[in-house]
């Protein structure tokens, strides 16, 4: 199978995202960076657990001064919806819906940039109360994880869009739809993180 | 790999059956999806009812937060899906190494 060839429905694989051998190469490339990602994150929150409240005075906010559970909430379900979404576009992708892929890719993107815009606005609302990146230890450990979080649904979100942008007049063929998928993947992935920094962070900074 | 020429010999009822397998496992998606809302749901629960001590309240959103993750990555992430041995590997080696980091900063740098 050509990654060019142009296909129908009929002709379409059932695993078009390894259907090629690029398509298979990008399947384990991707997966053994999604490893290290764990490693990476796993790092990050071990300093965090290990440096949260070390503050240096009590004029400093602790983790249960800051965080509040109704903006964490709705942050966590639009993140978790993106993620029901990006399944869809997948569902769509494997059956060779193109329009419609690109439609739940689109509404995967609108609810990424709810979440970031959540995201901005509870940092300054943090700064504000004197948590910062440079007030305290627990501050450096938190801006890190969270923001490098926040990194990854940024950089996430262009891809998705240079994605779509790229392939909006070509429709699917075996040489994107790999693409699509590890992309999927990728906010899925993002999605794993934030399950464990709503748990550790959030909530568990809420419980003391 | 395998390059014949699959176009002119397949059959309907081929497509039709994979039209509805897809179908099927969306469905399953969707399920999963409702279930990570429910465990979203407890965990936001039980940190908000302020009754139970931090000894169960902290063990129990842990363990609901893996329950979720294994959805997400078994389901979502189509990781129960045949030709995932290299990706568990790497995932799985990620992870233990990712859990002996833990271990190690939260005993070693404060005892």
């Amino acid at each position: 199978m050509q990654a060019e060839e142009k296909l129908t429905y009929e002709t379409w694989p059932a695993a078009p995202e390894r259907a090629t051998l690029e398509a298979k190469n990008k399947f384990l490339g991707f997966w053994l960076f999604l490893g290290g990602e764990t490693v990476l994150f796993s790092s990050l929150f071990a300093t965090y657990l290990a440096l949260k409240d070390k503050v240096p005075d009590t004029s400093q906010p602790l983790a249960k001064d800051l965080f509040e559970l109704p903006l964490t909430l709705v942050a966590t379900m639009l993140l978790l919806t993106s993620s029901l979404t990006s399944v869809y576009a997948m569902y769509h992708m494997k059956n060779f819906a193109f329009k419609k892929m690109m439609l739940w890719l689109g509404v995967t993107v609108l609810l990424g940039l709810g979440f970031l815009g959540l995201e901005v606005y509870e940092f300054n609302m943090y700064v504000h109360e004197g948590h910062k990146f440079t007030s305290s230890a627990f501050g450096s450990a938190f801006y890190s994880l969270v923001g490098f979080h926040g990194a990854h649904v940024t950089f996430g979100l262009g891809w998705i869009l240079a994605l779509m942008i790229r392939n909006y007049k070509r429709g699917l063929n075996l040489y994107n739809a790999p693409k699509f998928y590890v992309a999927s993947l990728y906010w899925h992935f993002i999605d794993v993180v934030w399950v464990f920094i709503f748990t550790v962070v959030y909530l568990m900074g809420m419980v003391g | 790999m395998t390059n014949q020429p699959l176009s002119s010999n397949r059959s309907r009822v081929d497509l039709e059956y994979r039209r509805k397998t897809n179908a099927e496992e969306m469905r399953y998606q969707i399920v999963s999806f409702t279930l990570m809302i429910f465990l979203t749901l407890l965990a936001f629960a039980a940190v908000a009812i302020k009754g139970f001590t931090s000894w169960f309240t902290i063990p129990f959103i842990v363990l609901l937060a893996a329950v979720q993750v294994v959805f997400q990555l078994y389901y979502f992430m189509h990781m129960s899906h045949k030709g995932h041995e290299a990706p568990s590997m790497f995932l799985f080696t990620g992870l233990f190494m990712g859990l002996i980091i833990v271990l190690a900063f939260m005993t070693i740098i404060w005892w």
